[in-house]
């Protein structure tokens, strides 16, 4: 009876477990199958699509590297990515630093209120946003996501680092200032230095929130060489009315999946920033 | 020491403000220009008749409010819009709970299964959106080509899953439940690693079986926790434009447009910025509600 019921438990178990993996990853699963399918293959209704009816093919991938501007929109959105993570970085560290110190509530509050500025959404601040970006001459730049981005990065990664340099003890500090180190100088000589796990954190998360997004380039970005790959893959590839899925889904996988491994290996920081103080 | 202690303090509490105020200041800055400002021109714009290609500016009252309320496509907005946000948020609350009591125990793999189960939350939406395009395709579904082999439906004959209305708001809302789904397993996840092993033990030898011990101690316990997936799960469904705009682009015959879609038509699309406005106007009611209760969580866990 108990065995049975064990083994029960370890069936529902597994299945649970492969139900969702499926459900949740079968997109991914068809972007790869999808990639590698002759257009035959694809665009012949007898054919199982889970299998390969003809030979896998590279075409695909070269349609998208030679023919499209792919490689483009992926300098591009690593470029915008970098500048915005140093922008991110010299306002969020410093701010961070300073309100985790700063004595009594205020500090936390101020923090709070700064977390609370990440939560309006681009689409209520995209339509004023155009004429601002219109007005500085910005329209169809890359400056222009540069300038806005940090909008919504400084205040996660503000509020991240908070509870990093928390967790820092001030002794630290007040050693350093014994030393003969300003109060900047010990932050800037002792607790960056041993706080670099926690600004991998930003960086990572700032680079991700950076190829996520959608809202902004769509609106400010119109020509194609222009284009973030959030954009691009999904507008551009497309002529006309004529669907490249091959190339579509080949262009999807290779974007997503270095962005998904690194926002993988920061999740938990990430989640504990979303999570604070609702956990103890 | 103690003397140097006590100077150090004093320099310390002297200098502290200033260096504070500078090292804190060029954020605040920053984030009231580009969130603040905007927000602020939204709620003017909303009540001008501001165009684009147009310099000219007039106060209209009401006027934008009136003719929003007055159209069918902004019912069916913000109709859809409350069914996305609150469908795709029992989906995932349902099925977020299971996953995390399954992804709760250690098993070989269990690593790689995370990836996998991430990949629709961390990936960019607008490509995972684009996967389900395909998958959704009116001619080469393969969930079409599935119920054609299962003799459901006739070759040819299966549904459009995107041209029709109520499949099309059905679809949208299946892709929002698989994007969120990871995002509260984690959290979920996180708050249940946090609850002492003893505990659940303790209800296990007190007789309580597994249902007793997770819906009346585990879960419970975990409502901070679930609050918090609840609310972040409702802003970023209820904010979303991109899943719409790629899936249906608000079609077929507006039939899946949302506040954010809908006004990324009328106020970029259409030009016709002052309409864009007032319609992501209507978002900030609901934002504020969650904010309220966001800090209502925050401020029992500072309590606590």
């Amino acid at each position: 009876m108990r065995l049975s019921r064990r083994i029960w438990g370890k069936v529902v178990h597994v299945l649970v477990i492969t139900v969702f993996t499926v459900l949740l990853a079968f997109p991914f699963y068809w972007m790869v199958i999808t990639s590698f399918k002759q257009n035959v293959d694809l665009y012949t209704m007898e054919n199982n699509p889970f299998v390969f009816n003809a030979k896998p093919t590279l075409d695909h991938l070269k349609f998208l590297f030679t023919e499209t501007r792919f490689v483009r929109w992926l300098a591009n959105t690593t470029f915008v990515g970098i500048v915005v993570v140093a922008i991110t970085l010299v306002l969020a560290v410093p701010a961070a630093y300073s309100l985790a110190r700063l004595s009594g509530r205020w500090g936390e509050r101020l923090g709070i209120a700064i977390f609370l500025t990440y939560l309006v959404p681009q689409t209520l601040l995209f339509i004023p946003l155009s004429r601002v970006v219109a007005y500085l001459g910005l329209q169809d730049s890359l400056w222009a996501l540069i300038l806005v981005y940090p909008s919504f990065t400084v205040p996660f990664s503000i509020w991240l680092l908070m509870g990093f340099f928390k967790s820092i003890p001030k002794e630290l500090e007040d050693a350093a200032m014994v030393d003969g180190l300003t109060r900047f100088g010990a932050f800037a000589k002792m607790v960056i230095p041993i706080s670099t796990s926690g600004i991998l954190t930003v960086v990572i998360f700032t680079f991700t929130l950076v190829t996520q997004e959608f809202v902004y380039a769509l609106t400010f970005i119109s020509s194609e060489s222009n284009q973030m790959i959030g954009t691009g893959i999904p507008i551009f590839l497309v002529r006309g009315d004529v669907y490249y899925w091959g190339a579509l889904m080949a262009a999807c996988l290779i974007a997503s999946l270095p962005i998904a491994f690194l926002y993988n290996l920061f999740l938990d920081r990430f989640i504990a920033g979303f999570t604070v103080g609702a956990v103890k | 020491m103690a003397i140097a202690r006590a100077k150090i303090k004093s320099v310390g509490a002297a200098q502290s403000p200033l260096l504070g105020a500078a090292m804190f200041t060029p954020a605040v800055l920053y984030i009231l220009l580009l969130v603040a400002g905007p927000f602020s021109l939204a709620i003017f714009y909303a009540f001008s008749d501001a165009r684009i290609g147009n310099t000219e500016m007039h106060y209209v009252g009401l006027e934008n409010f009136r003719s929003i309320l007055k159209s069918p496509s902004f019912r069916i907005a913000i109709r859809n819009s409350f069914i996305f946000t609150i469908c795709s948020q029992i989906v995932v609350i349902v099925g977020a709970n299971i996953l995390a009591i399954a992804l709760e125990k250690t098993f070989r793999g269990r690593g790689f299964i995370r990836f996998l189960i991430l990949l629709p939350w961390v990936a960019p939406i607008a490509l995972g959106a684009i996967g389900w395009k395909w998958i959704l395709d009116s001619i080469y579904s393969v969930i079409s080509w599935v119920l054609v082999a299962l003799h459901f439906y006739k070759p040819f004959n299966a549904p459009m899953w995107l041209g029709e209305p109520h499949l099309a708001i059905a679809s949208v809302l299946l892709v929002h439940s698989w994007r969120l789904m990871p995002f509260s397993t984690v959290i979920l996840l996180a708050g249940r690693t946090a609850i002492p092993k003893d505990i659940p033990e303790a209800a296990a030898v007190d007789g309580a079986g597994f249902w007793r011990t997770q819906f009346q101690i585990i879960i419970p316990m975990m409502r901070p926790i679930l609050s918090v997936a609840v609310l972040f799960g409702l802003i970023f469904t209820f904010t979303d434009m991109t899943v719409v705009y790629i899936l249906t682009a608000g079609g077929p015959f507006d039939s899946t447009q949302t506040l954010p879609s809908l006004a990324f038509a009328m106020g970029i699309q259409g030009s016709d910025l002052a309409a864009g406005a007032a319609i992501s106007l209507f978002l900030v009611p609901l934002l504020i509600i969650i904010a309220y209760f966001m800090l209502r969580v925050a401020h029992r866990a500072e309590v606590n």
